[in-house]
């Protein structure tokens, strides 16, 4: 203990109302102050106040969310109530797959520590996301990462991204979770505030899910895993809730530091206990540490809690109770285990070799009663805590510049026009560094732990095998895909998000997997800016009527604001993920073109669309406009036509269609499969519109020769278009659109796959 | 073979099994090896490896009896991490270094088998070219001079990285085995290519059949 700390104790607060403590310092306004003593009838203690000022941050409490988030549980359409084991609210969603098993993802940001320290705060990034799933009694099994970057040769890009794809890679490979996919994208907006968003995948039994509550009274209360350090102390409220400028260097200390070995260990411990039903409850330790887990497993449970913190293993004896409860220490838990159960719990915690200590009793007293050295530190009702914070309306203002921005279409842009320039354009966009080869990164990432992997980055969606069987039985399996498009949703956040939606819809089912349930993960600017209000505000509400249209529930998700550099906000970005179910993974669809001689078609409708797109971009730096049209009933009945195909052996392979257009997604998969491909420009159609615009509800597969009426004849009774575009030519080994230019495969691979290294070493 | 931090254990027991053996998962803290005729120390990170990938894993009770087993004539194979065990425990050796582009690297991978009668690689043909996946962080396979002279004069070489050398290995070296060839280690993962739906090839069974075949030739 320091010499000159005083401890705060709940007799002095009442006998000294008039005590100067440091709320604004710790992000709580003069308002939230006089809550939290109307609550408590007197002043806080030096430690509630640490608890209220983490508990109620926009990070813990989305106060400034939370009116707009209750659209995602309102809006859950009625077929999909039945699969919904555990929607918003919980660590993450469930959502039942058969076969008695269940499946719960969630992706959630680690933004600001990904800028201060890259690779702690994408590694710890990926530790969050893995307890919250493990938490719900569940083994992980994959993990994806959506992450975006200023512009790609900005130096602070260089030395923000390497350390971030080190951090997934080390913590995530340590781990042992296969990476299965995800997005890179760069924007200078993003410069200041690069975006790391994790999520996790985990499978358990159907009945065998756990929750975050406290019941029982005379239960105990586990704290197991690490031991509480002094790092990470106060993150949630000082780095995630208020932007900074210049200032990283200074709050270093406030980023965790995370130990991958010790969580791989927790996990295995923690699968054990699970199997052997030896808790009523379990929360992982995340943001806000210890005040988060206990104020939230107390409400949600009997009521109320006795911890003692002298009993909390520490790393560092010197912490004082105010840091030892905001402390962030990566790799801890806190469960919630019977008496009669305490023994066996012990018992695999210490084959495992994991710390575990009884550090509180469950009461039925309502309150939530710390002591620390025999004195009473903290007496609070835990509901106040964890549910009751503040919820803020904030004001909602459609930006200035919105109508200017939609106004400027770019129609004028010249665009290129004779084969050589078309051929030109093709050859620079593939290399631009949001479409080139995404390799330097996605190598640097095991993709093959626990050999369930059956397709992986670059393909459409990461598909995993849940249930094996080797007597040639079907092999149910999942999919994955996360997208955003922050440009999109600039232009228009309404439509951006639904467009986000629909692209991971879209991969998902390109891959032959139906698409189930939702997450998603809203990165913005301050809320305190009305722009950026309006805009989150019409993104969620885009999320949200999307799903209902699509018929999938967003079944949780995560928010975080706060992501601009000075007054400038970056792109609004709300990333999507899409779960989906596949009865037999061996029916899969890839995208690698193969096959001699396969015909290619294209299914959806191609308009002349470019607000938002790549080509604006890459070309011409401009964003105006207004982004591709979206029909989700398109978007269903195309995902039905891709899924039907995949199950029924009527195409060799798939691709979606989005950022870059056709040209972007027929060499992805031309390169891919080493196969060259001739196409046709279809009657009616400018060439520059059918290569590269970004038309919505789009795919390209490839059909033999021997499945083509079949195919074709699905896709007229039910009124999708489908137009033959070409051909597949192994031979060949270029991609030729005639009468316009040949790319050699060579060539087009060189020029694709140059980028990243070029960049980043 | 699980140590806390093992990952592929669950990869090797189902290519075990594939093979056609009967695989038994062993623990770090237990000496006993109760009847297996072989092992495989599979990859991860044993103990967490902060310190030297493999230097503590070798101190672990169960090396203990691996070791006696091995300089007995049991068959080890030692995979990624577990070769790293290997060379730590000096059953083989040399040493295993961070890749020298000091990145992780996860990749499929091109080999050519060199030695075709240890315990683990009968089952392929002489200079076998195969691809299967190769992740590490610390692959690069080092040792003096004189050592790497003495590998390739006694055969020991069992795989070399064929096309771009992925981790800066000595002489393109991806595995080696002891002077007797009943322990082999290897930096890819033939584990990870047992299947057709999960891995780019299924060039790494053989590895698990090879195996069986020598244990049953002996029995």
């Amino acid at each position: 203990m320091t010499p000159e700390y005083e401890l705060d104790t709940v007799l002095a607060a009442g006998e000294s109302p008039e005590h100067p403590l440091p709320f604004k310092e710790l992000g709580l306004l003069p308002d939230e102050f006089a809550r939290i003593k109307q609550i408590l009838g007197r002043r806080p203690t030096s430690s509630e106040l640490a608890m209220y000022s983490v508990m109620w941050s926009e990070h813990c409490s989305y106060k400034s969310s939370k009116v707009h988030l209750r659209q995602f549980g309102e809006k859950v359409p009625p077929q999909a109530k039945d699969i919904l084991l555990v929607g918003m609210g919980e660590n993450a969603g469930v959502v039942d797959v058969g076969h008695g098993l269940a499946v719960t993802f969630k992706i959630e940001s680690h933004n600001h520590p990904s800028y201060v320290e890259p690779y702690q705060g994408a590694a710890t990034g990926v530790g969050g996301i893995v307890r919250d799933i493990l938490t719900m009694g569940a083994r992980p099994i994959a993990v994806m990462d959506a992450i975006r970057f200023g512009a790609a040769e900005a130096a602070d890009t260089g030395r923000v991204l390497p350390g971030v794809v080190a951090g997934i890679g080390g913590y995530g490979n340590c781990l042992g979770l296969p990476n299965i996919g995800g997005e890179l994208a760069f924007d200078p907006t993003y410069l200041g505030n690069p975006l790391v968003n994790a999520l996790c995948v985990g499978v358990l039994p159907a009945d065998g899910i756990k929750l975050a509550k406290a019941d029982g009274p005379g239960s105990h209360v586990v704290l197991f895993g690490a031991r509480t350090g002094g790092d990470g102390i106060g993150g949630a409220s000082v780095l995630a809730s208020a932007s900074f400028e210049a200032e990283g260097e200074r709050r270093r200390p406030a980023v965790q530091v995370g130990d991958p070995f010790a969580e791989k260990v927790l996990i295995e411990c923690c699968l054990e206990i699970f199997a052997a039903d030896l808790v009523t409850g379990i929360q992982d330790l995340g943001a806000a540490g210890i005040s988060c887990a206990t104020s939230e497993l107390a409400a949600a449970g009997t009521g109320g809690m006795d911890v003692d913190l002298d009993l909390v293993p520490l790393r560092d004896e010197t912490l004082v109770p105010e840091e030892i409860l905001m402390s962030e220490s990566q790799e801890r838990m806190m469960a919630v285990v019977a008496p009669d159960k305490l023994e066996e719990f012990m018992a695999i915690c210490q084959r495992w070799e994991v710390t575990a200590t009884v550090i509180g009793t469950v009461t039925d007293t309502g309150r939530l009663v710390m002591r620390w050295h025999g004195e009473t530190i903290v007496d609070a009702p835990p509901g106040t805590l964890a549910n009751e914070g503040p919820v803020y309306e904030r004001p909602i203002r459609r930006p200035y510049d919105q109508d200017a921005l939609n106004g400027e279409h770019g129609n004028g842009l010249p665009r290129p026009k004779s084969g050589e320039q078309l051929r030109a354009t093709a050859l620079k966009l593939i290399a631009s560094p949001n479409l080139a080869d995404k390799s330097w990164v996605t190598d640097q990432y095991d993709r093959y732990v626990l050999g369930n992997t059956v397709l992986a980055q670059p393909e459409d969606s990461g598909m995993i095998r849940l249930v094996e069987s080797p007597e040639g039985g079907k092999q149910l399996g999942i999919a994955l895909s996360v997208d955003g498009n922050g440009r999109y949703t600039r232009l228009d956040p309404y439509a951006g998000a639904k467009l986000a939606l629909a692209e991971a819809y879209r991969n998902v089912a390109t891959t032959g997997a139906r698409p189930l349930a939702v997450t998603n993960c809203l990165n913005f600017g301050s809320p305190e800016d009305p722009g950026v209000m309006w805009q989150f505000a019409e993104a969620v509400r885009g999320v949200a009527d999307g799903c209902q249209e699509l018929g999938i529930p967003v079944t949780g998700g995560n928010v975080s604001f706060y992501n601009q550099t000075g007054s400038t906000p970056i792109l609004p970005t709300p990333v999507v993920g899409v779960l989906g179910v596949i009865d037999d993974v061996e029916r899969r669809t890839g995208q690698a073109f193969f096959g001699d001689g396969g015909l290619l078609y294209l299914l959806g409708d191609t308009a002349d669309e470019f607000g938002g797109s790549e080509w604006a971009h890459v070309a011409h730096g401009f964003l105006g406009g207004k982004p591709p049209k979206v029909d989700l009933a398109r978007e269903r009945l195309l995902a039905d036509i891709l899924i039907n195909a995949s199950r029924d052996g009527l195409i060799d392979a798939a691709h979606d269609l989005s950022d870059g257009g056709l040209f972007q997604a027929v060499a992805e998969s031309c390169l891919r499969g080493d196969a060259g491909v001739r196409l046709i420009v279809p009657d009616g159609l400018d060439p520059f519109v059918f290569l590269f615009s970004e038309s919505a509800g789009r795919a390209v597969v490839v059909v033999p020769r021997s499945e083509e009426i079949r195919f074709t004849d699905m896709c007229t009774a039910r009124g999708l278009p489908a137009r033959r575009i070409g051909v597949l030519d192994i031979l060949e080994s270029a991609i030729e659109v005639q009468g316009q230019f040949r790319i050699p495969l060579l060539e087009l691979r060189s020029a694709w796959t140059a980028t990243l290294p070029g960049l980043f070493g | 073979m699980t140590f806390p931090g093992s990952l592929d254990d669950r990869d090797a027991l189902r290519a075990i099994r594939l093979a056609g053996a009967e695989p038994v998962l062993l623990w770090h803290g237990e000496k006993w090896l109760s009847d297996v005729q072989a092992v495989v120390l599979p990859g991860g990170f044993s103990y967490g490896d902060y310190l030297r990938c493999g230097a503590i894993a070798r101190f672990s009770p169960a090396m203990e009896s691996i070791v006696d087993g091995a300089r007995n004539g049991m068959p080890v194979l030692g995979i990624c991490n577990g070769f790293q065990v290997l060379c730590e425990a000096h059953l083989l050796p040399g040493a295993l270094i961070r890749n020298d582009h000091r990145k992780f690297v996860c990749r499929d991978q091109r080999l050519r088998i060199e030695r075709t009668d240890t315990a683990w690689t009968n089952g392929y043909q002489p200079g076998q070219e195969i691809l299967i996946p190769l992740k590490n962080g610390e692959g690069g396979y080092v040792a003096d001079q004189h050592t790497l002279d003495e590998l390739e004069g006694e055969g020991r070489v069992v795989a070399r990285y064929l096309g771009d050398n992925p981790n800066g290995s000595y002489r393109d070296i991806a595995g080696i085995s002891n002077a007797a060839g009943n322990v082999v280690g290897l930096m890819p993962h033939p584990e990870h290519a047992v299947e057709d739906l999960t891995g780019p090839s299924v060039d790494g069974l053989a590895f698990f059949t090879s195996i069986l075949n020598s244990l049953v030739e002996q029995a």
